[in-house]
């Protein structure tokens, strides 16, 4: 175990029964860092954050959260790891007020340093003047901020959010990734899970999951640098008739629609005349195709296209 | 300890302002005793008292007056229509004006005064049967009273100066309930049905609620142990509870007088035991339910026969064998027969040592039990 490390997981497991929930993750987060866990719904990136966090126990495998281990020292790990889940678990018959002083009075925090610490958390939600509002009244941003204050409440070096973005604006999605890079900026260590990929670009960090396993694991831009092939984007007028078209070339690897042009991976660059003959005999207008940069969701539909044609060739042999 | 005892205040109060600020648990806490003792006091309980009674005199001598007056004067009957016929005092009971009519023949009074036997016609609504078999036994003994009555006058007057006394002159005395009120019956038992009722459903729903609104899982990750949860969570029930339960002794006690005849601190504390297994169940029905409509399913399961064989709403003694045993199961059988116990015949601790055993050791089995399985867990 490294001191470096806020957290380090090895070979993690789940099962539910006869379900593979999580299948053998690994990972670390260096201290100070955000980590951002990338994956399509019932991918098991719930599933890793609440074993990390002592709600479940691995089935297999082990992990240490700021050097404890989450199945036998939880109640160590829980002290120092703050846990935003997916419902921003609020009372809502609650004031605002109250729910934080809910949750500082469970931690434990020191009655000298009460009072400051929820005001300061307060100010950085941008709630005062809404203490004594009940949290049933507020606004999806505003109780997003308030679920984050009440999660970092005893200042936790290491923080959990579970789609914390989910169901808010893109203007408060923006100034929540502010705060948690402030927070990132004095050392708290951060892992969130999104499956918004422009959100995913925040992240020093980036581990895609899919169907239980960990299928790539580093920083945004090696991500791209490291996807095989090259991306076009083609622009025509028939995108709809056009995508099966080039599905059918063997040149070309995926096809995937992306607003209204279409992203074709190929193997080589020459590819591009294919294309473009099988366009022109299909009745299809080819206006234009060009090399581009593949964004993270690029890398992350080839992943998962690679990660199945794997998996089918595995089942046939 | 000095952090875990903070702990469990913070969920104290926490729970205390989901009580007072949620208009559903707090109509519960309020509501559900008064409405239960109005209820059972003033609707259910068919004691039969001033019956209203049809009355058809057409014989209008001394003697069928007399039998109307005895009527009235037992206070089962109260005159409240006057018919000319028979067919008058059929229309009013199928109207159900009327719960019972008397027909009073011409002849009645010439056969009576001349030492015959003077018919008359009773009728009673059978729909209820309680009400009918007590206003049936009222009317006989009415009528026989009045018989002997006649009888006596008759042998008086023909004996010349000779006093008579019936051979045989039996005196009731009914203990503990002295009046035979369903409400002195009723009272103590409905402090059970709030205890067991109203505490297993409020904590068992406090811990669903929870769930449901995927709170629990953020107090799984902060440090508070499962027994602070707990105790934090029940605590403001045992309040709840003991404020309801004075709310209906007390209003037993001034609405319908029926007043604790034995120790109200026992009556506490034996309370306060009982209370452990309705927590306990509570805590049980959260731990194996999800929504809060599976709680109430599963609530209900347990209630509705532990009420019917604890012989709160029957008498258990009537009971078929099995149902009969099976009530020995249930802390609530127990409880039951201390209440009444306490309240109706003041018994003090060691008479009631027979029932309190087993009502202690299934309790506290129950609870511990409940609260073990109980786990800060998903």
């Amino acid at each position: 175990m490294s001191a470096e490390n806020a957290v380090e997981a090895v070979q993690l497991t789940r099962l539910f029964g006869d379900f593979t929930a999580v299948d053998q993750v690994g990972f670390e987060i260096p201290r100070g860092e955000i980590f951002g866990l990338l994956g399509p719904n019932g991918a098991g990136k719930t599933t890793t954050i609440r074993m990390l966090c002592g709600i479940l126990k691995p089935t297999s495998g082990e992990a240490r959260v700021m050097g404890f281990d989450v199945a036998r020292q939880a109640e160590d790990v829980k002290q120092r790891i703050g846990y935003m889940s997916q419902k921003f678990a609020l009372y809502n018959d609650l004031t605002v007020y109250e729910n934080l002083d809910f949750y500082a009075n469970l931690y434990g925090v020191k009655r000298e340093t009460f009072k400051p610490r929820l005001a300061e958390l307060i100010d950085m939600a941008g709630l005062r003047g809404h203490e004594k509002q009940r949290t049933a009244d507020l606004s999806g941003a505003w109780r997003q901020r308030l679920a984050l204050a009440c999660a970092i409440v005893h200042e936790p070096p290491m923080l959990f959010l579970d789609e914390p973005t989910a169901g808010v604006d893109p203007i408060s999605r923006r100034e929540f990734w502010e705060m948690i890079y402030t927070l990132a900026g004095q050392g708290v260590s951060v892992l969130a899970t999104t499956h918004y990929m422009d959100e995913a670009e925040f992240c020093n960090v980036i581990g895609m999951m899919y169907n239980a396993r960990l299928i790539a694991l580093n920083d945004p831009d090696s991500l791209k640098e490291a996807m095989e092939g090259v991306l076009l984007e083609v622009d025509c007028d028939q995108p709809g008739a056009a995508e099966p078209v080039l599905q059918a070339l063997p040149e070309v690897t995926d096809v995937a629609a992306h607003g209204v042009s279409l992203h074709v991976l190929v193997e080589v660059e020459t590819a591009e005349h294919a294309i473009r003959q099988a366009l022109v005999q299909n009745g299809i207008d080819p206006r234009r195709i060009e090399r581009v940069l593949p964004s993270l969701e690029d890398v992350f539909v080839s992943l998962v296209d690679k990660e199945n044609r794997l998996r089918l060739r595995a089942e046939i042999e | 300890m000095g952090q875990g005892f903070r702990r469990m205040a913070t969920i104290v109060r926490k729970e205390w302002l989901h009580i007072i600020r949620d208009p559903r648990t707090l109509a519960l806490v309020i509501v559900m005793p008064v409405l239960m003792l109005i209820l059972l006091g003033y609707a259910v309980a068919n004691d039969v008292e001033d019956l209203p009674l049809a009355v058809a005199d057409l014989s209008r001598t001394d003697a069928s007056r007399t039998l109307l007056e005895k009527f009235s004067a037992s206070g089962f009957y109260l005159v409240t229509h006057v018919a000319q016929s028979e067919d008058e005092i059929l229309a009013m009971l199928d109207a159900g004006t009327v719960k019972a009519g008397i027909y009073i023949p011409e002849d009645f009074g010439r056969n009576i005064s001349t030492g015959g036997v003077g018919t008359i016609q009773f009728y009673i609504d059978g729909s209820n049967p309680t009400v009918a078999q007590t206003a049936q036994l009222a009317a006989e003994t009415v009528s026989q009273a009045t018989s002997q009555q006649i009888l006596i006058q008759r042998l008086e007057r023909s004996g010349a100066g000779l006093t008579i006394s019936l051979p045989i002159d039996t005196h009731i005395l009914y203990l503990y309930n002295p009046d035979m009120r369903r409400m002195n019956f009723m009272i103590p038992g409905l402090v059970a049905v709030i205890l067991q009722v109203q505490t297993l459903l409020l904590t068992a729903f406090a811990i669903v609620r929870e769930r449901e609104q995927g709170t629990f899982e953020q107090l799984i990750v902060t440090p508070v142990r499962s027994w602070e949860l707990i105790l934090g969570k029940i605590l403001p029930f045992v309040l709840v509870a003991f404020l309801n339960v004075a709310m209906t002794v007390g209003a037993g006690a001034f609405l319908f007088g029926v007043k604790v005849a034995g120790s109200i601190a026992l009556l506490a504390g034996l309370s306060l035991v009982f209370l452990l297994s309705s927590l306990g169940l509570g805590v049980l029905i959260s731990t194996i339910s999800r929504t809060q409509m599976q709680a109430m399913y599963m609530a209900s399961f347990i209630m509705i026969p532990s009420f019917i064989l604890a012989g709160l709403l029957f008498p258990r003694e009537n009971m078929p064998w099995l149902a009969y045993y099976s009530g020995y199961l249930l802390p609530v059988t127990y409880f039951l027969e201390v209440v009444r116990g306490i309240i109706l015949k003041g018994a003090d601790f060691f008479v009631l040592w027979n029932w309190i055993w087993p009502m202690a050791v299934f309790s506290i089995v129950v609870f511990f039990a409940s609260v073990m399985m109980f786990h800060k867990r998903l």
